[in-house]
């Protein structure tokens, strides 16, 4: 059992890099979720910490030994492949046994711990199966078994929901979050899933290209994201150019005056977050805002606005059927408003991100 | 009921003639191991066992049997390790060239039979003359020739079968504690397994039944069991040479019946 700690962690392969650099602290018992666009980095950060990858910059510390030298097989980390890796031609059984055979545990300790393993992830009737023989959702956890029960310093685990249905993924995704804190596992996992992230992660990291943006729990990503990259990438948000002309007043590029924030950001280029939930609409007209589509979600609504030039997104509880917003359509004049306190200013970015 | 429609009716058929193409011969060498005259012609005149006898008392049939089944094994002993040995760096350690490493490896497949047999016996010929020591009709030139064969075989079977494997079975191999050796044996080395042993079956069998590369480098007393049918055949035409088949054909459908017991030949090869 033990705390990770990755120091100033890169990676380059040649003359491109697929880790920049990383730092992060994961507490013993935590789980933290690496979280990026395909190609960011998340899987060779992950690899490093297995030892497949050797850094070309930084430390990996696993309970406070530097390992970053230690060789794969004295790494005591426990991985849960993408393809889950089991061995084709060994039973469920032998499967799960194998880290214990290469700890030396005897005959009998084995079988009890692999049949207790089994038990955890609900397999114990399937014990003499081969892989193939398995459907995927049960190869994950066989997986899962296999990792767990070496009781490793460290869990690593690269995007193992991505091969179920979705039904399965949200089961699987319990499962491992309750197992993890059963055992007080310190986890880190990767995902380019956010709700997957959001739901099960102690807490975040957001990377983008090699970089880590944002490190914090699903809070603090979602109501203080540190720039546009991770407002645009947790959850959905309007991300409006333009600048600070007065205290509370942005002046969007398309030269719309729109209500604020008051806070310290510069005077100057900027970018502003608005998260579609915290934008309302009323039927009737102020002048300025128009209704141009409508997206009917079941419990809520999406209204694709526009305001004075400057396309916005608001998300609404779907509105009672004698409300007048019911009868809004595409073409109507709205008016459009929102809380100024929900409107976060962001250091202007690069223009990839947006709702 | 519903008829068959056109086209399989028409695969079948093409399925059973296909099949009757291969197997007629063979069937046909076996009917006529135990018919009676000494000329072939329908229908036989009776059926006996004697051409088995006749061939039993022949020595070169008996000796060249002895003799093809040593060089056979020989040379699979000694080409599938090289041959395994091949593969596994051509897959895993990518060298460059590899690939024409790899066309270099299987030519011995694509050279005719008589064509290299003639270039061994006269590379043979100069070696005798170098290193002062016989070197053609004796069991290890035979078995040099035929690790010509089991090579190519072994390094096209294993290739395909570590191709096949996931390789992240090994890393969570190394990840739950095995050491590089104890991962290649107890995970690569299974992958590999099927390969392998089909790779050992083809060479067999490859060397067992050549008569092209062998036809040269054969000499008196040692003679493989294909050299002493063509032999034979130079004098006599009976039915003696059809049991012979028969005796090497049941031989290695039963290899193959237990070769496939433990891997499946048809998903391996
Ligand atoms: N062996 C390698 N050689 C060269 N470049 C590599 C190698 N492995 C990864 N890369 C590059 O490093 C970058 C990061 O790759 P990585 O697999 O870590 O991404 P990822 O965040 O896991 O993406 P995904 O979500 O698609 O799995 C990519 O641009 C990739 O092309
Ligand atoms: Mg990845």
């Amino acid at each position: 059992m033990g705390s990770l700690v990755l120091d100033a962690l890169g990676k380059r392969y040649g003359a491109s890099t697929a880790v920049e650099r990383v730092d992060l602290d994961v507490g013993q018992g935590e789980m933290v979720a690496l979280l990026g666009p395909s190609g960011c980095g998340k899987t060779t950060t992950l690899r490093m910490v297995a030892g497949f990858v050797p850094p070309s910059a930084g430390r990996v510390l696993i309970g406070g030994k530097d390992v970053t030298r230690t060789p794969p097989h004295a790494r005591d980390t426990g991985m849960v492949f993408q393809s889950y890796a089991l061995f084709p031609h060994m039973t469920v059984a032998e499967n799960v046994a194998f880290g214990l055979e290469m700890r030396r545990v005897s005959r009998a300790e084995r079988e009890t711990r692999v049949r207790e393993a089994l038990r955890l992830v609900r397999l114990d009737a399937l014990e003499d199966r081969l892989p193939r023989q398995l459907s995927g959702g049960q190869q994950q956890r066989v997986a899962l078994a296999r990792a767990l029960v070496v009781n490793p310093a460290v869990f690593l685990l690269d995007e193992p929901l991505s091969n179920l249905d979705a039904k399965l993924r949200g089961e699987v995704r319990m499962e491992i979050r309750a197992l993890q804190q059963r055992l007080g596992l310190t986890t880190l996992i990767v995902t380019h899933d956010q709700e997957e992230a959001l739901t099960m992660a102690d807490r975040l990291v957001v990377m983008e290209r090699g970089r880590v943006r944002q490190v914090g729990t699903a809070e603090d990503l979602y109501e203080r994201p540190a720039d546009p990259f991770v407002a645009g990438f947790v959850g959905r948000c309007n991300l409006i150019e333009g600048r600070l002309e007065a205290q509370g007043q942005f002046r969007a590029s398309s030269g719309a005056l729109l209500p604020c924030a008051a806070s310290p950001a510069p005077p100057g280029s900027c970018i502003l977050a608005l998260r579609p939930e915290n934008v309302s609409i009323t039927a009737g007209t102020d002048g300025a805002g128009r209704l141009k589509m409508i997206t009917y979600l079941g419990p809520q609504t999406e209204y694709h606005l526009d305001l004075a030039g400057t396309p916005l997104l608001a998300i609404r509880q779907t509105p009672s059927a004698d409300d007048p917003l019911r009868r809004l359509s595409p073409g109507d004049a709205v008016t459009i408003s929102w809380d100024a306190s929900a409107a976060r200013l962001l250091p202007a970015a690069q223009p990839e991100t947006g709702v | 009921m519903t008829l068959p429609s056109p086209g399989r009716v028409a695969f079948a058929a093409l399925v059973g003639a296909a099949f009757t193409l291969i197997l007629a011969p063979v069937v046909m060498v076996m009917v006529i191991s135990i018919f009676r005259q000494e000329i072939v012609s329908f229908p036989p005149e009776g059926l006996t066992l004697d051409w088995y006898v006749n061939a039993w008392e022949r020595q070169e049939f008996a000796r060249g049997f002895i003799t093809s089944l040593q060089v056979a094994l020989l040379a699979t002993l000694v080409g599938v390790p090289f041959g395994t040995a091949a593969a596994f760096a051509l897959v895993r350690a990518k060298p460059r060239g590899g690939g024409a490493l790899n066309t270099l490896l299987l030519g011995p497949l694509a050279v005719p039979g008589v064509v290299a047999g003639t270039a061994l016996y006269m590379f043979y010929l100069r070696a005798e003359f170098w290193l002062d020591r016989d070197i053609t009709s004796t069991l290890e030139g035979l078995v040099a020739a035929h690790v010509l064969l089991t090579i190519p075989w072994t390094v096209r079977l294993v290739t395909a079968s570590l191709q096949g494997m996931d390789q992240a079975a090994e890393e969570a191999a190394a990840n739950l504690g095995a050491r590089p050796f104890t991962v290649f044996r107890r995970v690569t080395l299974p992958a590999m397994r099927p390969g392998i042993i089909a790779a050992c079956l083809f060479s067999f069998i490859q060397s067992f039944e050549n008569l092209e590369l062998s036809l040269l480098l054969v000499g008196p007393g040692r003679t493989t069991l294909p050299v002493a049918m063509l032999n034979y055949l130079e004098f006599r035409v009976d039915p003696t040479l059809a049991a012979v088949a028969t005796v090497q054909i049941l031989l290695v459908a039963v290899l193959m019946l237990v070769t496939d017991r433990f891997v499946s030949i048809a998903r391996t090869v």
